[in-house]
């Protein structure tokens, strides 16, 4: 051909980055290194980029290591959110992959004198069908670049001919978590490594009456004070000499605290009363312009409303956030545990006016993050305290209550809910009102504000910066609020609330939680207003076969059986489909309630799943558990608590999550669709676990609860509020 | 606070010194001076149980307790169990089962199960449950932590039967 091709949409992150060296190199030492943008927290990606990867190539996974998220090796691939990465890298690595390999295959033909056809290919040996010749990937080209893009053209293998994507490959990063190996950026030993501490304000709006930076110094092992108007650190050679000096600090140190937070008592009456930004959801995407009032449909023979609410919740990881900062002149190096090397450098360039490419962002993993938790901010708190030590690395991580008080919590919400019923069984229109906060707040490119708590307490100090929400299809406040449900009209509205006095982000499935909770709580209110079994309505309103797949699924496993309700024992099912374009989910769950104390046990719980091709069954399953656990947690036991000047949650006892005596035995199926592409799985959980915990729980006692979270005392509450009607 | 002196502790049946402020939490000991780093820092306050070593055979946590209570003792932590090439039981359950996400917690969990079979080779789940109720799991794990406990004492029992 002479004409040059017209270039088509490469799959996956090739559309960012279509050179092969970008994806993969052939090592010497017999290895190939395959490297991914995206950053490994526990969730699996690094085993299931090597499946896909050594799949492709024909090699061993003891051959293949994997070189995660760093800002000078890795394409940019943004951050690891939102259930994307085995669609964005995984489906890239595969293409790479599959066209190195016809390069390597076509180099051994050139090689062997032989045509490309006559060779086979076994853990990176080429050998010779017709003859005994043979060659290897590393004789061919150990550490030499392919100089070649990947076209799209060479098809990866068939599903029937994959030996290693589609199994319960273990995990490659669980053998060291089980012995000691240095896993985690806590972990990491660098030679003249100091320890750093910082010393955060008690509460958002502060003023620093009293620090004695002198008195500090003198404290066994201090090297450095470092003080930058609010922002108050110190190093010191022992890590444990940090936290002593830091604690010292703690108690030390003077601020007046200024009142900004609302009641939390009435949190619900304030979000709805605030200023908001209205925008009507069509077809998932937020429309600016008139709200058209709720019209009650013709016909209408039943219609209800009905409020639901969550409060603030924390990412809370177990290990707090960790990172380690090292400045040579102007060129500084963070390792670090964020979900996205080059957003963060492009933050950290902007925080010290530096240009990006003299930062250097290294991945390493952190405890799990579960979206923006407080990693971003020890980069750049370690990168403060460093700067005032240039040449030696220092180690920072926050204490507990850092970690607690700091982080960015996931917005509080109310969703308003009315539905009418004809006289037949279906619902004839379905209205939602959200009030919510934005669920983004990460560190931006901005030199005029910023993402970081240390920028906001400089001396210097940047104001924190005003996120819009995510407005694309599905994204932010008003993700799962749009039901894949066949609904002859519906009317979704989103009220984003202006001001948000506590800080707020990114927290695992952003608006799915609460937008899903009151969507499923009130689809069974709907259907028992209809007199209609649950799974029967839920079937009755859905044309999609994989939808209706996952349901029959769950209840199969489940044994689902209203005749065994009542008495303080119910099943509840919750069905939802990931930004209503990834994973296809229904959870089941038994609950036992005891009225007179308001304990809800949930002794089991089912999960069926369709996620079209999945790289790791029992990895993925592993993703839907843990997600069913972290909503479980969510939907029992959790709400950030304050007063009016500062975060009353500072440790676990303040901020009860789930524990080992309250989790339940799971059980996951999947629907195999190997032909299908691969649907991620991280947040498929998050929707319909709190649904289907209420509707047990209705299934039970007969009382609707829909205020979260649902603890005893609150449920007691809310099933004697019920009972009075 | 107090000087630094110089300390020997009993680690994992061996005598290792270290030269530290006596009143130093035992965690940072193993961390950072014997190169220890399964226990974690979670919350310093006995709350989490990401820092937890077995300590006489009893569990321990080393976010609280000092290098001076704990000298003289016999300390075991999670690399006291077992190596990758000779892993313990419970290190292979949890390898089978893949009872881990980010594996910060599952340290100080893995200790936990030690202690719980070291008294009870056959517990049920209610015992699983009592023995890890000071230890949180923030990415979900619980189930499969149950399934690996039972299955590493199905194993040892076995074992035993063999010997």
């Amino acid at each position: 051909m002479t004409d040059a091709p017209e270039k088509k949409k490469l799959p996956g992150s090739l559309s960012v980055d279509a050179r092969i060296d970008s994806w993969l190199s052939i090592d010497a030492g017999e290895t190939v290194t395959l490297k991914t943008g995206k950053t490994e927290f526990g969730q699996g990606i690094k085993t299931a980029i090597a499946q896909i990867g050594a799949d492709e190539l024909d090699i061993s996974l003891a051959r293949v290591r994997v070189q995660e998220a760093d800002s000078a090796l890795t394409v940019d691939e943004k951050l690891t959110v939102g259930s994307e990465s085995v669609q964005q890298s995984g489906v890239a690595m595969r293409y790479a992959a599959a066209q190195a390999r016809q390069i390597l295959l076509q180099k051994a033909a050139d090689h062997l004198g032989l045509a490309i056809e006559d060779l086979t290919v076994e853990d990176g040996l080429v050998s010779s069908r017709s003859t005994n010749r043979q060659v290897s990937y590393w004789q061919l080209m150990a550490g030499q670049a392919f100089n070649a893009e990947v076209t799209g053209d060479v098809a990866p293998r068939s599903p029937e001919s994959r030996r290693l994507a589609g199994q319960n490959v273990p995990r490659l990063d669980i053998p060291a978590k089980l012995t000691g190996g240095r896993a985690f950026i806590q972990d990491m030993a660098l030679p003249g490594l100091l320890h750093g501490r910082v010393l955060h304000p008690p509460a958002y709006k502060t003023e620093l009456l009293k620090f004695d930076a002198t008195a500090i110094a003198k404290l066994p092992g201090v090297v450095k004070v470092v003080q930058d108007g609010r922002f108050l650190g110190v190093i010191a050679e022992r890590e444990d000499q940090a936290v002593r000096a830091w604690e010292v600090m703690r108690d030390a140190t003077a601020w007046r605290e200024l009142p900004s937070l609302p009641n939390e008592d009435n949190l619900a009456d304030w979000l709805v009363s605030q200023e908001t930004h209205d925008w009507l959801i069509d077809g998932g995407t937020p429309v600016d312009g008139p709200i058209p009032d709720i019209v009650e449909p013709a016909g209408a023979s039943k219609t209800l409303e009905a409020i639901y609410t969550r409060p603030y919740l924390m990412h809370a990881p177990i290990g707090p956030s960790c990172a380690v900062a090292q400045w040579d002149g102007d060129k500084l190096t963070v390792w670090e545990q964020s979900q996205g090397v080059f957003p963060l450098q492009a933050a950290l360039s902007c925080a010290f006016a530096i240009p990006a490419e003299n930062i250097h962002c290294i991945h390493a993993e952190g405890a799990g993050v579960y979206g923006h938790s407080g990693s971003d901010d020890a980069a750049m708190d370690a990168a403060m305290l460093a700067r005032a030590l240039p040449g030696r690395p220092v180690r920072l991580q926050w204490m507990r209550e850092d970690e607690h008080r700091w982080e960015p919590y996931g917005s509080a919400m109310v969703i308003g809910l009315q539905a009418s019923v004809g006289a037949g069984t279906k619902l004839l229109d379905w209205n939602c009102d959200i009030w919510t906060n934005v669920h983004a707040g990460r560190p931006r490119a901005k030199m005029d504000s910023a993402g970081f708590v240390a920028a906001w307490h400089r001396e210097k100090s940047l104001p924190p910066h005003k996120p819009a929400d995510n407005q694309g299809k599905h994204g932010g406040g008003h993700r799962g609020a749009t039901p894949l449900y066949d609904l002859p009209a519906m009317r979704i509205v989103k009220h984003l609330v202006k001001p948000h006095p506590l800080r707020v982000s990114s927290l695992r499935a952003l608006g799915t939680f609460g937008n899903v909770f009151a969507q499923e709580s009130f689809l069974d209110e709907m259907a028992h207003a209809a007199g209609q079994d649950p799974v029967a309505f839920r079937l009755a309103h859905l044309k999609d076969a994989r939808a209706r797949a996952v349901i029959e699924k769950a209840a199969a496993m489940a044994g689902w059986d209203p005749a065994k309700w009542g008495k303080g024992y119910g099943q509840g099912l919750a069905f939802h489909r990931y930004k209503n374009n990834k994973c296809f989910v229904a959870v089941v769950v038994e609950a036992e309630v005891d009225e007179a104390k308001g304990s809800i046990v949930i002794p089991r719980a089912w999960i069926a799943c369709d996620a079209g091709e999945v790289i790791n069954p029992d990895g993925a399953a592993n993703q839907l558990e843990g997600g069913f656990l972290q909503a479980m947690s969510w939907t029992l036991k959790e709400a950030v608590r304050f007063d009016a000047t500062r975060i009353t949650s500072l440790d676990w006892e303040s901020y009860p999550i789930l524990t080992f005596k309250d989790a339940p035995e799971i059980e996951v199926g999947f629907v195999a669709r190997p032909n299908d592409p691969p649907l991620g799985v991280g947040e498929g959980t998050a929707g319909p676990t709190p649904g289907a915990i209420g509707n047990a729980v209705f299934n039970a006692i007969g009382v609707r609860l829909r205020e979260l979270p649902l603890t005893p005392e609150r449920v007691r509450k809310m099933i004697v509020a019920e009972r009075r009607g | 606070m107090s000087a630094a002196r110089t300390v020997t502790l009993q680690v994992n049946g061996q005598a290792r010194s270290v030269t530290v402020d006596p009143e130093t939490p035992l965690l940072y000991a193993l961390r950072n001076d014997l190169g220890l780093v399964a226990a974690k820092y979670g919350c310093g306050v006995e709350q989490c149980g990401a820092c937890a070593v077995l300590v006489d055979g009893e569990k321990a946590f080393s976010c609280t307790l000092t290098v001076e209570q704990a000298a003289g003792k016999a300390i075991v932590t999670l690399e006291g169990l077992g190596t990758p090439d000779a892993p313990h039981p419970l290190q292979k359950a949890f390898e089978a089962e893949q009872a881990v996400q980010c594996g910060y917690c599952t340290s100080g969990i893995i200790v936990a199960a030690k202690a719980l079979l070291d008294a009870n080779p056959d517990p049920d789940l209610p015992a699983i449950r009592l023995a890890l109720q000071d230890h949180l799991c923030r990415c979900g794990t619980h189930s499969r932590v149950f399934r690996a406990i039972r299955r590493a004492a199905q194993e040892m029992k076995t074992r035993e039967l063999r010997a």
